[in-house]
């Protein structure tokens, strides 16, 4: 009796409009917060706004029509330095910070999931990061990173962290690693949870070593946690905003990314290119996303999925495979 | 004691060095005095509450800040739950069409990238006049909350098991009162988790408060302690603004710690078993 499907055609359109009725709210506030700007950024993005004098010379106030012309002065043009300097950091951070909290993650997720005691502090311990607001983390790490800071007195030298340079990359990198590391660790730890011990024990009776059970056994197994996580890390990632800009600040060359650009050109009232900037960002993560999802076999909507007519009751537990909630 | 047990508590070790090293210093410094603000020593000595007096000086104005974070996450997370409850129970318990296509739908509005919603809606508020409003940063805050929550309850409703209504729904309730009678009191600590998760989200919160306000009355606790400056203007004030991270973080972390298991649970969203 679960599943409306199995009481015929009548009952089915009865769940349809009975979920039209529920969702409704949920979309009607989507369309609203996210539908709307989107559609309102993309005609923005046509327009340039101010004072210009038109081909009589006469001068125009007002938004003004200019077609893709903030696109092309992005590509090429006084302005497209800048834009190619900040889509560079933006993929650089991102490459960088995903790899290094992969890495870091999954080793902290090995040793959470050897460890018998210590479990509960650990887990408790690796929420922090996570919880400290990313401003407050950005101080947090431009007090670390002073000339007279903590940074420096470990490491014995006197690096301005936070000025214009590799070292300011260096410190967002860092900062963020921190901040996110963790929490890949966590989503992994879920993953390895659900692997069978039985698999382990058949590995060892067969004379496999730990390095080879990692990566014939755990590696495999985790690979649809880890993907789905490294999405999530990578969408998170190229948006990158708050911490270099507390951390470094705003229109530094070395960190700009190209969320901060266009806030840049916002908070300068020049909403046209701000709207093409933000655009071209919205575009790159949906293709991002979409790659993602097709080539690496992403799961992201996971166990939300209609599995069809399949009973409910008689549905098989599902393999190793985590939703992850974008955080 | 073997060497694998030692390398073991030595990667435990590792870890809560790795989380918590950073934290501390923070609440380290924040407890100096501000004559040996760049002390180095691990421990405050003495330890001084000058610093968290100063955050809440008249000139810093930091309670009026924290007030706002309050009033824009709190209400933002009501709403995202009231509106967000209804979605979430039709994602994990109806069979429609176009299922699927709706929970891409949803995970994909949380992918969107909050500067091409501060963009256009930044032009739209200063022409229907909500710059420096809380409302201008609780709307766009739904944005993200929205599709966290309905995800997070989602996963919820799916756990528990659909006998449960179907036996309401035998003994003669409706749906809804199945939903309202028996469903939700059952899924209240998922409820609870989810509103934690939404409220801290909706709490360090930045770009949009940024964006949103330029009154200073009316910031947000993150964009405040960001924005701090000296008694003397030049000098950036460390340890005001350690202080005041630590009163904005302390909440976050107290909760975190006393739900842990919930929280995690809530991230990792159920789905493995």
């Amino acid at each position: 009796m679960t599943t409306p499907a199995r009481r015929g055609g009548r009952a089915a359109g009865e769940a349809g409009r009975l979920a039209a009725l529920l969702l409704s709210p949920t979309f009607i506030v989507l369309g609203l917060v996210v539908g709307y700007p989107l559609v309102a950024a993309l005609r923005e993005s046509l327009y340039r706004s101010g004072q210009t004098v038109d081909a009589d010379g006469f001068v125009v106030q007002g938004d003004q029509f200019v077609g893709v012309d903030n696109y092309t002065g992005m590509f090429s043009g006084p302005a497209a330095a800048r834009f190619w300097n900040a889509f560079g950091n933006t993929t650089f951070f991102t490459v960088t910070t995903v790899a290094a909290e992969v890495v870091i993650g999954v080793a902290m997720a090995l040793v959470m999931h050897q460890a018998l005691r210590w479990r509960g502090l650990v887990r408790a311990s690796i929420l922090v990061p996570w919880a400290i607001p990313t401003a407050v983390s950005a101080i947090l790490w431009q007090w670390i990173f002073q000339a007279d800071g903590v940074a420096n007195a470990l490491i014995g030298n006197q690096i301005l962290w936070t000025t214009e340079g590799w070292h300011a990359k260096f410190a967002v990198m860092i900062a963020d690693v921190w901040k996110t590391a963790p929490f890949v660790g966590l989503l992994v730890l879920a993953g390895l949870q659900v692997i069978p011990r039985d698999v382990y024990e058949a590995a060892r009776v067969d004379g496999a070593s730990p390095a080879r059970q990692f990566w014939s056994i755990t590696l495999p197994l985790v690979r649809p946690v880890l993907v789905v996580a490294v999405l999530f890390r990578v969408l998170d990632s190229l948006r990158m905003f708050d911490l270099p800009f507390v951390l470094i600040g705003n229109r530094k060359e070395s960190v700009e990314t190209l969320t901060m650009l266009a806030w840049d050109e916002a908070s300068n009232l020049r909403f046209g290119p701000a709207a093409a900037y933000a655009t071209i960002l919205f575009v790159y993560i949906a293709v991002v996303a979409f790659v993602f999802v097709k080539l690496l076999g992403a799961d992201v909507i996971g166990e939300a999925r209609d599995r069809g007519r399949q009973a409910r009751e008689r549905r098989p537990k599902p393999l190793p495979q985590a939703e992850v909630v974008p955080a | 004691m073997n060497s694998r047990v030692v390398l073991r508590y030595a990667g435990l070790a590792a870890i809560l060095v790795y989380c918590l090293a950073p934290f501390y210093w923070m609440l380290a410094s924040a407890f100096r005095r501000p004559s040996d603000q760049f002390s180095l020593s691990p421990i405050p000595n003495p330890v001084s509450a000058t610093n968290f007096t100063a955050v809440f000086g008249t000139d810093v104005g930091f309670g009026r800040a924290l007030l706002n974070s309050l009033v824009v996450a709190g209400i933002a997370t009501v709403l995202t739950l009231l509106i967000g409850l209804s979605a979430a129970y039709a994602m994990a318990r109806l069979r429609f069409r176009f299922k699927n296509a709706v929970a891409a739908l949803i995970i994909a509005t949380s992918m969107f990238p909050g500067i091409s919603l501060v963009v256009p809606l930044l032009k739209l508020f200063t022409d229907i006049d909500w710059i420096n409003t809380y409302q201008a940063m609780i709307v766009p805050s739904m944005s993200f909350a929205l599709p966290l929550a309905v995800w997070n309850l989602n996963a919820f409703f799916r756990q528990m098991p659909g006998e449960l209504e179907e036996a309401a729904m035998i003994d003669g309730c409706t749906r809804l009162q199945a939903f309202r009678r028996i469903i939700l009191p059952l899924a209240a600590p998922g409820v609870f988790t989810t509103a934690i998760i939404t409220f801290i989200t909706a709490w360090n919160e930045f770009i949009i408060a940024l964006s949103m306000v330029n009154d200073k009355t009316m910031q947000t606790a993150t964009v405040a302690i960001s924005r701090f400056t000296g008694a003397y203007g030049f000098d950036q004030p460390f340890g005001t603004q350690m202080a005041a991270g630590v009163i904005v973080t302390v909440p976050l972390v107290v909760l975190v710690l006393v739900f842990q298991r919930r929280i995690i649970t809530g991230l990792t969203a159920g789905g493995v078993k």
